[in-house]
């Protein structure tokens, strides 16, 4: 192992460690807006966004490098594949952020929408997979892993119990339809952040054991 | 077409190695038991038991000095030939146990070829090359000796290259192609294994990729078992792979699972560089 494939790699760990602190600032930035009703977000937070898009960019750019000239295998291998994918989940959570301030700025232009009371503790559920699957390819820990994909299921119930909720008044009170459909994609994209999240856990367990869990189901 | 440059593009029929190729229903063609190998008092194999499934691509891979080309050496008993040898356990090709004092080795080597590092064909053309093995068994026959050799120069991608000059001196030709000749020299004795130590360590990178879509092509016929320095040729053209440390065997297994997830921490170490 050449003393340059050693820079290059923890180069690599570096640059997606900053786009992992840049992508959950940015999606807790825009759910906090949601929530307290911000006004004017969703522009700074695509400006944003472009910086992550063009962190991807470099991330995959030295991705494909690594493997031109070191031809890496094994550990090294399943680092450099996983450090690729976990790059394109973290660039749709950053899309996802503009997404939901998009969205955030739809329901107050429509006037008000009774939130309802549970898309905070999905939104903090969502938003604490992404954490610890963070964490999880930090610590390279495949049990924090597999303990984030088992709780998908959870934040998969309330995504179709709030809109369950959003139905029931857009049903009551027609007038509101436009409204409640953009909070119904504000919860979608919350559901989503959590499924990148499980996707990025999944790929951990990849890189620590070498075993691949995607589309499989995994027993608590 | 004479030249090596001119010989690059690869014929539609080269495949290249099955990737796909699944070789756990396959028989053993080499079944080592148990295998100690001396030089004098020195033990540098230790205990190896190995399967080699037929019709597939096995390498060896390991640091220097690490006993596969030893063991390669083994399997057609090549290591006779160095005194103060001596060697304990089994081997058993085609139900036959070749460590046995009574095999001939002669007929051994003659199923068991083997490919040298360095290419070494004989002073004399082409033809009589690929020829000299069936002349030594016994064939004399023209026509007969005309087809084997065109046969053999075609399996080793060579024919299209030397059918103008058979006649002409091996010696003239480029090292690929003296090494292809080699195996052509080799598949002419009709092996079912054949022994492969570093066969495209000496060659460029052109020649490297024909050697190694020829192994692609020979391994749906014969049983082939290849020693290389260079992990990324033991990846793209093995089936299974073999890593040796120490004299002893260390981990077996399908290639794709070796080089992505050995399970031993010492493979791992040796194909990321990390030693050796």
């Amino acid at each position: 192992m050449t003393i340059h494939f050693v820079r290059e790699m923890d180069a690599l760990h570096r640059s997606i460690l900053s786009m992992c602190s840049a992508v959950e600032e940015l999606i807790h930035d825009s759910v906090d807006g949601f929530r307290a009703g911000r006004e004017g977000l969703s522009a700074e937070l695509a400006a944003r966004d472009e910086e992550i898009d063009a962190l991807d960019n470099r991330i995959s750019e030295d991705c494909l490098k690594i493997l031109a000239l070191y031809h890496p295998v094994a550990n090294d291998l399943r680092r450099v594949a996983v450090v690729m994918r976990i790059g394109a989940e973290l660039e749709r959570v950053a899309d996802l952020a503009v997404n939901i301030a998009e969205r955030s700025a739809g329901i107050i232009s429509c006037g008000s929408f009774p939130l309802p009371e549970r898309l905070a503790q999905m939104s903090r559920e969502a938003l604490s997979m992404l954490h610890d699957s963070i964490d999880s390819y930090v610590e390279q820990n495949a049990e924090l892993a597999r303990d984030v994909c088992l709780r998908d299921e959870q934040v998969d119930a309330l995504n179709s119990e709030l809109i369950q909720e959003v139905v029931s008044v857009v049903k009551q009170e027609p007038k509101l339809i436009e409204a409640g459909l953009h909070l119904f994609s504000v919860i979608r994209h919350v559901e989503r952040v959590a499924d990148h999240a499980t996707n990025i856990a999944e790929d951990v367990v990849y890189m620590v054991e070498g075993a691949v869990i995607r589309h499989q189901q995994i027993s608590g | 077409m004479t030249d090596e440059k001119s010989a690059l593009s690869v014929p539609p029929s080269v495949q290249g190695v099955d990737r796909n190729l699944d070789t756990s229903s396959h028989s053993a063609a080499i079944d080592v038991r148990n295998l100690n190998f001396y030089y004098g008092d020195l033990q540098v194999l230790f205990d190896v038991s190995l399967k080699v499934p037929e019709r597939s691509v096995t390498a060896l891979i390991g640091p220097s000095g690490c006993g596969k080309s030893t063991f390669l050496r083994t399997l057609n008993r090549m290591n006779d030939l160095i005194d103060g040898t001596r060697c304990t356990g089994e081997c058993f090709v085609e139900s036959q146990n070749i460590m046995d004092p009574d095999v001939d080795v002669v007929l051994l080597r003659k199923h068991v070829g083997m490919v040298f590092q360095k290419s070494t064909p004989f002073p004399k053309s082409i033809f009589d090359n690929v020829a000299y093995g069936p002349r030594v068994a016994g064939e004399r026959n023209r026509a007969v000796l005309a087809d084997l050799v065109e046969s053999c120069l075609r399996k080793a991608a060579l024919w299209d290259e030397v059918s103008d000059r058979l006649h002409t001196s091996a010696m003239a030709l480029s090292g690929g192609q003296q090494q292809r000749l080699c195996i052509a020299r080799t598949l002419a004795t009709q092996p079912k294994i054949i022994l492969m130590d570093e066969p495209a360590s000496a060659l460029d990178p052109a020649s490297t990729d024909r050697i190694e879509n020829l192994i692609g092509e020979l391994c749906a016929s014969y049983t082939i078992v290849i020693v290389t320095h260079n992990m990324q040729q033991a990846s793209r053209v093995s089936h299974q792979t073999a890593f040796f440390f120490k004299g002893r065997l260390v981990e077996v297994g399908p290639t794709m699972k070796i080089f992505t997830s050995p399970g031993e921490k010492r493979t791992e170490d040796y194909i990321t560089g990390r030693f050796g």
